[in-house]
């Protein structure tokens, strides 16, 4: 029996964590936002989050077998989550197909190409989403009005987003509770900020993100609308209804922390969400889009190895 | 709210089977192995010969140079040879085999029961009386202890601090030796405080042990300068450089040695062979040990003689239970998978874990999700992913630049890893090699 004993380096114990944990948690830390879209979205939330997440699921799974001729790891969760953000980042009364091209943009394009989870350098829910939105324009920005679990899908009646509106000038504000509740036209997924934000508490519980990333978007997108808004109030929208409207705690929290495409210190995770931060409010209060934070994301991944170039660990010892 | 230390660090279960239990004395086996390389730096050199009878305390090897240590017997009897034995390392090194009758000791060791507390030695005369005795420390790094007693020239301390954290899982072995021989351990301190020429001595220990606090706090006011200071439960917080950063809020500079932050560090466990060295005459051949884990019927702290086969520990706490799937050399984030039970227990060895086979085998590594949790908990503010890179790319000067050398080996990464990927077995390979690079360099 002696000569049977097991030989290996320290340590000899291990956390129990694993990659399936992360991903079922932030997928567990969505369901607050999922049942909002359910109740105000109706069938069509289902449908297109049910097709997205299978679309992902199968494309990945044949891409690993066929393709890359590994073992296809679809079990870790990281194609479903992707499948979930996607849906998301979509109007609910999207057509099938066209979630499926979202899909297959996502997971082969976004991901796979570049050899799979923790290769990838952008976001794969959010290359899906770009993809669909340079391509089918007019589909990616008629959005649903909110109900009570409608049961019509691609005939429901649409209307403008907050934030478009803010574009050709606001007659009516929404309440603080339609806000927070998520009383309004939008992405599936992104509407509700209270849960959303019930999510960011469960994924900051069980240690699946830290807090720097979400309060450096949210900080930033706070200070510069913010100040725009004193300097010219007629003109720009106050803080409370950016951070509240359109894809940015979605994106803050779930979008930007993604694992593989953020920066790895404490200092490069405050650096990448400032500069999301910027970039959602440039292209929010100057550009021609309504919406910016997808962009923000994106233009940032491209910079992750860089901030890891120059925003090290706190090193022990040093300056 | 308690301190700690500043940067990273984990909370694995602390899993402390033994804790409270009494130090049993384990009687000396028919036969010892006593290595000659029990120490960081040059193994002892034998001064006996195969034939010769020896006592427990009789000199069997001296210290090879100034960082060295002497080796003595930890029982009476006869030296059947003198030859390879494998060791902790796992490599077979030169040893001692005594085949053991009775128990007779060295004349000149007090074995009464008696607690001496005066000391009128000088600095120079404890340091001595030390280095004769094999002191090195007991914590688990055997780093000779009079090297660290005596500061190279132009340094100074101002505090010692001694360790009594025992932030290893399992563990026990310091928590035993604080609530059995507190007094012996505060002399100790005073002692070691009068050898570097401090006023001030800080015991810190981990708030999990909340028995040993009190207790030492006690004994502490009647000796002067030493202070218990409870610590937050952190690993690795037994780390010299974490230690002192918990306690003195400094850090020390890459590179640099502890004293450049004032402070000397010792083990609680070497405080208590300083007090039996110096105040009865007994050099270092026997220490308490803990062992434990599910692998054992009954976890269990001994206090045992140096080269006893860690079989005889597994016999008297009952016997292997279940199927044994390692057996561990210290605690299971830095300790050492011993290849057999006859490794016999060494200057250092302040534990053996059995683990159960379920708790032994590793999960197959899977692609890096760079999550960041190993920077998060890394207490040298390394990157470890991007080291086990560097290494696995063979990128000496990416590691170097990135501080390999600065990893003190605590595993916190690898535990962490939700990949499970061996991050430690790859940085330990590129440590030593960029260390192996700088040395040319510098030759």
């Amino acid at each position: 029996m002696e000569n049977k004993l097991i030989i290996s380096p320290s340590p000899h114990i291990h956390s129990g964590d694993n990659i399936g944990r992360n991903m079922y948690g932030v997928l567990a830390a969505l369901i607050p936002a999922f049942a909002v879209s359910l109740y105000y979205f109706g069938l069509g939330a289902l449908i297109v989050t049910a097709v997205s997440v299978a679309s992902c699921v199968v494309v990945e799974y044949l891409i690993q077998k066929y393709l890359m001729k590994q073992t296809p790891a679809i079990t870790d969760g990281s194609a479903i989550l992707t499948g979930v953000l996607l849906a998301f980042n979509l109007p609910s009364n999207l057509p099938v197909w066209i979630v499926v091209i979202g899909a297959i943009a996502a997971i082969g394009i976004g991901k796979m190409p570049f050899g799979g989870l923790g290769n990838n350098i952008f976001n794969p829910a959010l290359v899906g989403r770009v993809f669909l939105l340079i391509s089918f324009p007019a589909q990616m920005t008629t959005w649903p009005l909110p109900g009570r679990f409608p049961m019509d899908y691609v005939d429901a009646a649409t209307g403008a987003t907050l934030l478009s509106k803010l574009n050709e000038g606001v007659s009516q504000w929404p309440s603080f509770v339609d806000l927070l509740l998520g009383n309004m036209g939008g992405s599936l997924g992104e509407v509700s900020a209270a849960a959303l934000l019930l999510g960011f508490a469960y994924l900051l519980a069980r240690k699946i993100i830290s807090w720097h990333i979400p309060v450096a978007v949210v900080g930033t997108v706070a200070a510069f609308t913010g100040i725009m808004h004193l300097a010219d109030p007629l003109s720009y929208a106050g803080p409370l209804i950016h951070l509240m409207s359109g894809g940015l705690l979605l994106g803050a929290i779930f979008m930007a922390t993604d694992y593989v495409t953020s920066p790895m210190s404490r200092s490069g995770m405050l650096v990448y969400g400032a500069g999301i931060g910027l970039l959602t409010s440039v292209i929010r209060l100057f550009g021609a889009y309504p919406e910016g934070v997808s962009f923000a994301i994106l233009i940032m991944n491209a910079l992750t190895p860089l901030i890891n170039t120059y925003f090290k660990p706190k090193h022990f010892g040093g300056k | 709210m308690l301190r700690t230390f500043r940067l990273g660090g984990i909370h694995p279960p602390e899993n402390k089977l033994s804790a409270g239990k009494t130090v049993a004395i384990l009687a000396p086996p028919p036969q010892v192995i006593i290595p000659l390389g029990q120490h960081i730096g040059a193994p002892a050199q034998a001064v006996v010969a195969k034939g010769d009878q020896v006592k427990a305390g009789t000199l069997l090897a001296k210290a090879a140079g100034f960082i060295s240590a002497p080796i003595h017997s930890s029982v009476s009897g006869k030296i059947t040879k003198i030859d390879q034995a494998v060791d902790a390392s796992g490599y077979a090194r030169p040893a001692i085999y005594i085949d053991v009758t009775g128990d007779e000791w060295e004349e000149t060791i007090d074995r009464s029961e008696t607690i001496r507390r005066e000391c009128t030695l000088s600095s120079q005369e404890i340091v001595a009386k030390i280095t004769a005795a094999g002191i090195v420390g007991l914590g688990g790094a055997t780093f000779p202890t009079h090297v660290k007693l005596t500061p190279p020239p132009g340094s100074k301390a101002g505090i010692l601090i001694i360790n009594g954290v025992e932030c290893e899982p399992y563990l026990t072995s310091d928590h035993a030796l604080m609530l059995q021989r507190g007094e012996e351990t505060l002399t100790g301190v005073s002692i070691l405080m009068k050898a570097i020429g401090v006023d001030r001595a800080i015991i810190g220990i981990e708030n999990n042990k909340p028995d040993a606090i009190s207790h030492l706090r006690t004994l502490a006011r009647t000796f002067a300068g030493i202070e218990i200071m409870p610590l937050k439960v952190q690993y690795p917080q037994g780390g010299e450089k974490q230690l002192i950063d918990a306690v003195l809020r400094r850090q020390v500079r890459s590179g640099a040695l502890p004293i450049s932050a004032g402070a000397v560090v010792q083990n609680v466990g070497t405080a208590y062979a300083v007090y039996e060295a110096v105040q009865k005459n007994k050099p270092l051949f026997e220490r308490i040990v803990t062992i434990t884990g599910r692998g054992v019927a009954n976890p269990s702290n001994f206090l045992v003689r140096i080269g006893t086969p860690i079989r005889y520990l597994i016999e008297a706490a009952g016997g292997l239970s279940g199927q044994t799937g390692k057996i561990i050399g210290g605690g299971p984030m830095m300790g050492k998978a011993l290849v057999s039970a006859d490794i016999p227990v060494a200057k250092g060895s302040s534990g053996i874990l059995v683990l159960p086979r379920e708790e032994a085998a590793r999960k197959p590594s899977l692609p890096c999700i760079r999550c960041a949790k190993c920077v998060a908990v890394c207490p040298m503010g390394l990157n470890p992913t991007l080291l086990m890179t560097a290494t696995e790319f063979v990128q000496w000067e990416m590691a170097e630049k990135n501080y390999i050398v600065d990893c003190i080996e605590c595993g916190s990464c690898s535990f962490t890893c939700p990949s499970h990927r061996p991050l430690l077995d790859y940085i330990r390979l590129g440590k030593g090699k960029v260390m192996n690079i700088i040395r040319t360099r510098k030759s």
